[in-house]
């Protein structure tokens, strides 16, 4: 991985775009860069979308102009220059190569380590898939099962059309277009994302994942998801994928909106593994991400993420307790290595009476890196017997990079039991040693000790992401050793 | 609200000119005191958009139309204070009253060491070479600490010479009187052990009066090779007095220093404690109760930064909330690069006791160092009901089982204080707060 530069990428998308024409007239068609009210209008009507979407995009444009880039976080990066960006490019086509070999070998190298299937890594790669098997059928399948429950899983410029009223509802409800800088921004010029609505009662037959909606052709730089679990719903959602992401845009500004009415249950899983920039911090993404859920009456909210990419992540997927009885989760595991920085965390708001939280979140930094987690409990005055439990647990490797804890603790009523706690250690010589004694080389007992420090996230991830996710573990940890 | 604070600013502003004619302006320090006094009037006051002051906010204090310089000389009698000294042992006294140095109540030294006053300190040439080495060299150059520094006239001077061991505990007492006005003053202490010196220190503010009084102290305390430092803060004021209490400490190779604050009272009480260790084999030990009711307000802001090898920092804050009052505990653990192999704990627990009561705590680690420990744990609860319960059963009254139980929860804290009459005026000040008699000694 290590070996691969930006200078490389940069290469390698310039010369097969040139080969491969990477814009092609029909295909793509990308807007002048800059933004202002009209670019935003423009944006709404390309996806033709009726008045009151545009309306609200435009409030949201007018709010994110008066407010300020946020500092807060402890990462270091240039500022993006917002007037630089094109705002709307249509999904591009990405060049297709006619075999496996014409592939990045290193690429070719991770997807062997993760465990990816032959026929996966073509489609990941973007090799044109055989006829044999068709990834359109099994996203048909999917389709039909999905579509007898009644279940709405669809991109959200779609859902605008299809399900104006849903959408319309609950859009923004959970995270309000002034709710930060990036979120007005994003609602503002989101291009696309992913709309899913689970019906009264209905248990999700199978995990959501944008890795199988096939019409979606990539993700975008704004992306906006909103997922809505009606009443006694059931539904585990997966977002993004272990397979490294080479993306060219450099700010991704998500937005999340979760909304579990009464009784529901939502899982939300993500493992992000961005591109993080070279061994010596250059290029990167930079990710800004706003994911927020709200719980209704006996609603649980689940977040499990695996944060192994982006030079800079700033992401806080947070709770708000508000029904009585409610839970909110929180499972992280956050790796940092070489020039990255993670400023991440979670927000558990507690409202409802007898509502409890956990938070468990696993920092790992080497090289160079900076790994912060920032928590916030807060226990509202009429938050009768709320419950919260929080472990912030750093690994650091080396004495370059550093651990950070940042975490917020409010209460306002008396019968609420918050606990904290914190640890930061390194990997111990004993540990190595004892492995070492049994045949274990340093660089796979590493990975086994890492391995078990993240093992109580890991087991929280759904099964197929936990065994990528481990081996995904062991990459981004690759030649941090002594 | 704004404009209002505008006011006491610009009165502060004002009254500098009228400062510099009581002192001398043509030392050294003044030339600090003008440097602080500019960076105050950049700063001003803080407010609650500053990350350090999030939690806590001056603005019902700062309205107060305070004097700044008391103009007469109060004089009080011993017997109408007493209660505040730790009268049962021997000790040397540095006692002020209204910012000024009563020297009816205090009993100084110069006897191998020197137990005297700030400003003597600052003006005798023969303390020159020690002011010049030590005075303002930790202090923050934040908003308040600077305020304090750009009018620093007045305050203990302590300085232990090498090998001493000083026979019994200096005591520092700040009176306020302020009958007619809201009086606002601004100690200044610094606090000098060298090697293999030990000393221990119980400092008090005081007001004896209803009116508004606000204190922004400053002290420094530098604590060379191998010396102790064992340092008491009682801090049990009226409730129209607020305290702003901003320590700064600088420890050497094997020294060991420990700050215990005894926070029962007051209106707005803020302790800035800042610990730096630049030594190897480094103990600090950073230890609290808060025990608060009514509209009080306590907010702890520790700091202790480990810039190398080998070092410890052990924190034990606990606090106990009744009424409206409002507990603010942000501690911070700085783990430098080099500071490899250290060793820092931090706990704070809280307990609320009433709904209304509120806790804001964020304890905080930045850590860049690998072959470190670092642990800290926060709590927020509540007695354990069946352990009140099992009191009952045996016939302790529901208000003893209690108390009872806050002296267990507190007694961490407790245990580590070293001098028996500070830990018993402790004890009988929990008690009284907690409206029992206990009937044993801790």
């Amino acid at each position: 991985m290590s070996k691969y530069t930006e200078e490389d990428l940069e290469q390698e998308l310039k010369t097969k775009e040139y080969e491969y024409g990477f814009y092609t007239d029909i295909e793509s068609e990308t807007f002048a860069k800059g933004l202002n009210e009209d670019v935003v209008r423009a944006i709404s009507k390309k996806k033709n979308e009726p008045q009151w979407m545009t309306d609200w995009r435009i409030e949201a444009f007018r709010v994110w102009e008066k407010m300020e880039e946020p500092d807060w976080a402890n990462v270091k990066y240039p500022k993006p220059d917002f007037q630089g960006i094109a705002y709307y490019s249509a999904p591009k086509q990405k060049p297709k190569l006619n075999s496996l070999d014409e592939v990045d070998p290193d690429l070719l190298e991770t997807f062997k380590k993760l465990g990816i299937s032959l026929e996966e890594q073509k489609r990941l790669a973007n090799v044109a898939v055989d006829i044999v098997i068709d990834s359109v059928s099994v996203a048909t399948t999917f389709k039909k099962t999905l579509g007898e429950k009644g279940i709405i899983f669809m991109p959200i410029s779609e859902a605008i059309q299809e399900h104006p009223e849903l959408v319309r509802k609950h859009l923004g409800t959970v995270v309000p277009t002034s709710d930060n800088f990036y979120a007005a921004l994003n609602s503002a010029v989101f291009s696309d994302g992913s709309f899913c609505y689970i019906p009264k009662g209905v248990k999700c037959p199978m995990e959501l994942s944008t890795y199988f909606r096939i019409n979606e052709g990539g993700t975008g730089q704004f992306e906006r998801t909103l997922v809505v679990a009606d009443k006694g719903s059931y539904v585990s959602y997966l977002e993004g994928c272990t397979a490294p992401s080479r993306d060219e845009n450099q700010l991704h500004a998500a937005v999340v909106e979760l909304i579990a009415l009464d009784d529901a249950e939502i899982k939300y899983s993500t493992v992000q593994n961005w591109y993080p920039g070279d061994a010596d911090g250059k290029g990167g993404v930079f990710n800004f991400v706003t994911k927020r859920g709200i719980c209704e009456t006996n609603a649980k909210i689940s977040w499990t993420q695996v944060e192994t990419g982006s030079a800079v992540t700033w992401k806080y997927p947070s709770c708000i307790l508000k029904g009585n009885n409610s839970v909110g989760e929180f499972y992280s595991i956050a790796v940092t290595n070489h020039h990255q920085q993670a400023d991440t965390g979670t927000k558990m708001i507690h409202l409802g009476k007898n509502t409890k939280s956990t938070i468990i979140s696993k920092g790992i930094s080497a090289g160079k890196s900076q790994n912060s987690y920032r928590g916030l409990v807060h226990v509202g005055a009429r938050a009768e017997n709320a419950r919260n439990f929080s472990q912030c647990d750093s690994l650091l490797m080396g004495n370059a990079c550093g651990a950070h804890t940042f975490p917020y603790i409010e209460a306002k009523n008396k019968s609420a039991q918050i606990e904290h706690e914190a640890t930061t250690s390194k990997i111990g010589e004993d540990q190595l040693f004892y492995c070492n004694q049994r045949g274990i080389d340093t660089e796979k007992a590493i990975a086994l000790i890492v391995n078990g420090f993240s093992k109580e996230v890991l087991n929280k991830l759904p099964m197929e992401f936990a065994v990528e996710a481990q081996k995904l573990l062991e990459i981004s940890l690759e030649g941090s050793v002594g | 609200m704004t404009k209002v604070k505008m006011e006491l600013k610009e009165k502060i502003v004002a009254s500098y000119v009228a400062f510099e004619n009581d002192v001398d302006i043509n030392s050294e320090i003044h030339d600090i005191r003008t440097e602080a006094f500019q960076n105050f009037e950049k700063l001003g006051f803080p407010t609650k958009k500053l990350e350090a002051w999030k939690y806590t906010s001056l603005n019902s204090v700062l309205k107060n139309d305070f004097s700044i310089f008391p103009n007469k000389e109060n004089a009080i009698e011993f017997a109408d204070v007493k209660k505040y000294f730790i009268h049962d042992i021997d000790t040397y006294k540095v006692v002020f009253i209204d910012g000024k140095y009563s020297s009816f109540l205090s009993d100084t030294t110069h006897d191998g060491k020197d137990v005297c006053l700030m400003s003597s300190a600052l003006s005798k040439p023969k303390y020159k070479s020690v002011i010049k080495k030590y005075f303002n060299k930790i202090a923050k150059q934040d908003n308040l600490t600077s305020l304090n520094t750009a009018f620093t006239n007045e305050g203990a001077y302590i300085y232990i010479p090498k090998n001493v061991e000083v026979e019994k505990p200096i005591q520092i007492i700040n009176f306020t009187t302020g009958n007619d006005v809201a009086t606002m003053i601004q100690p200044r202490n610094l606090v000098v052990v060298e090697e293999n010196a030990h000393v221990q220190i119980i400092e008090r503010h005081q007001s004896l009066t209803d009116n508004a009084v606000l204190t922004n102290s400053v002290t420094e305390i530098f604590s060379a090779k191998n010396a102790t430092v064992d340092y008491y803060k009682i801090q049990n004021d009226k409730d129209n007095a607020s305290l702003v209490d901003n320590t700064f400490i600088e420890q050497k190779t094997n020294s060991v220093v420990s700050v215990h604050t005894f926070s029962f009272g007051g209106n707005i009480t803020r302790n800035n404690l800042n610990f730096y260790q630049r030594g190897e084999h480094i103990d600090s030990i950073l230890k609290g109760i808060t025990i608060i009711e009514g509209k009080q307000h306590v907010d702890h802001h520790t700091l202790v930064h480990h810039i190398e090898p080998n070092c410890e920092s052990h924190q034990d804050y606990k606090g106990i909330f009744d009424a409206r009052s409002t507990g603010v505990f942000n501690g911070k653990v700085i783990v430098e690069k080099e500071a490899q192999k250290t060793n820092a704990y931090q706990q704070n627990n809280n307990v609320l006791v009433s709904d209304k009561a509120t806790i804001n705590a964020k304890p905080q680690l930045e850590i860049f160092a690998d072959d470190v420990k670092c642990s800290h744990g926060c709590t927020i609860g509540q007695l354990d009901e069946d352990a009140l319960f099992y009191m009952q059963q045996r016939g302790i009254p529901k208000k003893e089982g209690k108390a009872l139980l806050m002296y267990a929860f507190a007694n961490t804290v407790l245990e580590s204080v070293k001098i028996p009459e500070v830990k018993q005026r402790i004890n009988k000040l929990i008690a009284t707060k907690l409206g029992v008699h206990i009937g044993f000694d801790l």
